[in-house]
């Protein structure tokens, strides 16, 4: 178990990391979750004894890290694919951190094996591509067999079948009782991979709690309703009902309304009633990205000009039901192409992805 | 003991495993011989040209020496790669996650690398003689002579301190483009300019590299306050004075 109490950070005036308390049970996949620097990164350095707190603690099994007896068979971690000498050869990159942590060099084949890298063992790393840098990491966090595993971003850079991978071994990991401890900025990603999730913002927690009830308290449907367009009496007339008849309405920016609380054959039922014709009636589930999102809105640090965010925060963001892997822009109210560092969970760039 | 040992152990595999590791050594050894060589060659053919007075005082060893100005600088990068190739890759947070106590870890990297840069500055030290010496025909002087060994042997503790002295100055600066634009500098120039003008010749004197290369002299020209060990004595004060810094440095900051 790794736990975190009041845990802070700060670089001179910049808080990177406040007053963190959380739990990370064994066990379980534990997704951490948070936009590009939000403090992910420094709560795990912190978790490896790296970095020092500036207040508060994070222990493992009790311990901080530099004082449990035998750290690196105890735990394992992948902080950064790119951290590795690229004139080594993957192997002799395994064999350097074994010897380290007085683990057998037979265990490195072993671990190149699980990782799938045996073919290019031999070869030095500079060659390799992310995706199998992260194997590398990957392979270098398992060579302890250890009960704690940190991963940061371990997806990065992965394609399809590599991602399905790293999504089953840290299941398969998890399922054999150990700590499994996974930081990510995609929620769509953690609502496939973990079982809990903790979720920070700017260095603060935000959220920890069961991923099925993230998922139930944040999938809400609702029905979007379109009423004939230069009718405002109409639409005014719609709102009134749907409003007495419990439902929430807010208004789009394009002028359909997003209906929350009141079932699709109700909604044409009230508009039959109000004699107010209907042009669109379609039903909608938000996605978990949109939630994470909202959660996290406040607390994104990189965002482009671009981004309708920028200069104020809509009413509210939408996303197509068809698409919960995109973590995509928020619907455009004249549908402009948007370019794709525009997306406010993934911007193209930060300081982080640049150490 | 157990875990020193294995740490030891993978600090060897460490620099084995990378090229730089060879193409700084073998570039240490090569200049120094090569151009000690050259020099001590140019000295056969002037040697009826040179003033009296330096023909008295010719020392022949200290000759065969005269491309460690150059050779050094090799041994130099040498020991600014080996610290710095942890930070510039990230490996350091690797290195520290499987040995948490940093000590440890430091005292293993500087044991491996000093014995290596000790080993390949001794080699270097006896070739630079020998062929120097071959090259010198009749000015040549031999092992036996008085103070010679000594010397010889000065010249590979020379090389294998420099290298040392670089690393602890880069535990300091981590950045391995910080450490060469001060290192190199440092070594190949201000040395050299402190030393000839005259006001401030007293106190170059007391830099590691001037100091240190005291004890290659065979014969004293007097022009330095401190012998040949006493000059080595304030080049091993340097060394453990970055070594300290850079211990505390490891200690203190964030990895």
């Amino acid at each position: 178990m790794i736990e975190a109490v009041g845990l802070t950070k700060s670089y001179g005036a910049k808080t990177a990391v406040y007053n963190l308390n959380f739990q990370v049970q064994p066990g379980k996949v534990t997704g951490f979750l948070g936009p590009n620097g939000a403090g992910k990164s420094t709560t795990m350095r912190m978790m490896l004894g790296l970095d020092r707190p500036t207040s508060g603690t994070v222990t493992i099994a009790g311990q901080p890290y530099h004082r449990l007896p035998n750290a690196p068979r105890q735990v394992g971690a992948l902080l950064d694919a790119n951290a590795k000498h690229g004139g080594r050869s993957a192997r002799a990159h395994l064999l350097c951190l074994a010897q380290l942590s007085g683990i057998p060099a037979s265990r490195v084949d072993e671990v190149l094996g699980i990782v799938g890298l045996q073919d290019v063992a031999g070869k030095r790393s500079k060659g390799f591509s992310l995706g199998m840098g992260q194997r590398l990491g990957i392979a270098g966090a398992l060579l302890g067999d250890p009960q704690v595993l940190l991963f940061d971003e371990p997806v990065n850079g992965l394609d399809p079948e590599g991602i399905l991978w790293v999504r089953n071994l840290m299941k398969k990991l998890a399922s054999e009782g150990r700590t499994v401890f996974v930081s990510s900025h995609l929620m769509s990603e953690m609502a496939q991979t973990a079982d809990h999730l903790i979720v920070i913002g700017r260095g603060q927690l935000m959220a920890d709690l069961p991923v099925r009830d993230f998922i139930t308290q944040n999938s809400t449907g609702f029905a979007r309703v379109r009423t004939p367009e230069g009718d405002a009496q109409a639409r005014d007339t719609l709102v009134r009902v749907l409003a007495e008849a419990g439902g929430q309405v807010l208004t789009e920016p394009d002028g359909a309304l997003k209906v929350i609380g009141v079932p699709l054959p109700r909604i044409s039922d009230l508009a039959h009633g109000a004699d107010v014709r209907l042009w669109e009636l379609s039903p909608h589930s938000a996605s978990l990205e949109e939630a994470y999102m909202r959660m996290t809105q406040g607390a994104v640090d990189y965002r482009s000009t671009q981004d309708p965010h920028h200069a104020a925060a809509p009413q509210f963001q939408q996303q197509q039901p068809q698409q919960p892997f995109q973590a995509g822009p928020p619907q455009q109210p004249y549908g402009l192409p948007q370019p794709q560092h525009a997306a406010p969970a993934q911007p193209a760039y930060t300081p982080e992805d640049a150490r | 003991m157990e875990r020193t040992a294995r740490v030891v152990r993978s600090e060897w595999t460490k620099i084995r495993s990378v090229r730089s590791t060879v193409w700084t050594l073998t570039a240490a050894l090569v200049v120094t011989v090569a151009l000690g060589m050259l020099l001590s060659l140019v000295v056969r053919n002037t040697f009826t040209d040179l003033p009296a007075r330096d023909q008295l005082t010719f020392d022949p060893t200290l000759t065969s020496f005269a491309g460690m100005i150059l050779g050094q600088l090799a041994m130099i990068a040498f020991g600014i790669l080996v610290v710095s190739n942890e930070y510039s890759t990230g490996m350091i947070r690797a290195s520290l996650t499987a040995v948490p106590r940093r000590g440890v870890f430091m005292a293993a990297k500087l044991l491996v690398a000093t014995v290596l840069a000790l080993l390949v500055g001794m080699v270097t030290s006896f070739a630079a003689f020998f062929v120097g010496q071959a090259v010198l025909g009749q000015y040549r002087t031999t092992l036996g002579a008085p103070h010679v060994l000594r010397a010889v042997i000065g010249g590979g503790l020379y090389m294998g301190l420099i290298a040392l002295f670089a690393m602890g100055v880069t535990w300091i600066l981590r950045s391995p483009m910080l450490s060469f634009g001060i290192l190199i500098p440092f070594f190949f120039m201000i040395s050299s300019i402190l030393s000839t003008v005259h006001a401030t010749r007293r106190v170059g004197n007391y830099l590691p590299d001037v100091a240190g290369q005291r004890i290659m002299a065979v014969v004293d020209t007097g022009d330095r306050p401190y012998g040949p060990w006493g000059g080595m004595f304030i080049m091993l004060l340097w060394v453990v004075a970055a070594l300290l810094a850079g211990y505390w440095v490891l200690k203190k900051r964030d990895a």
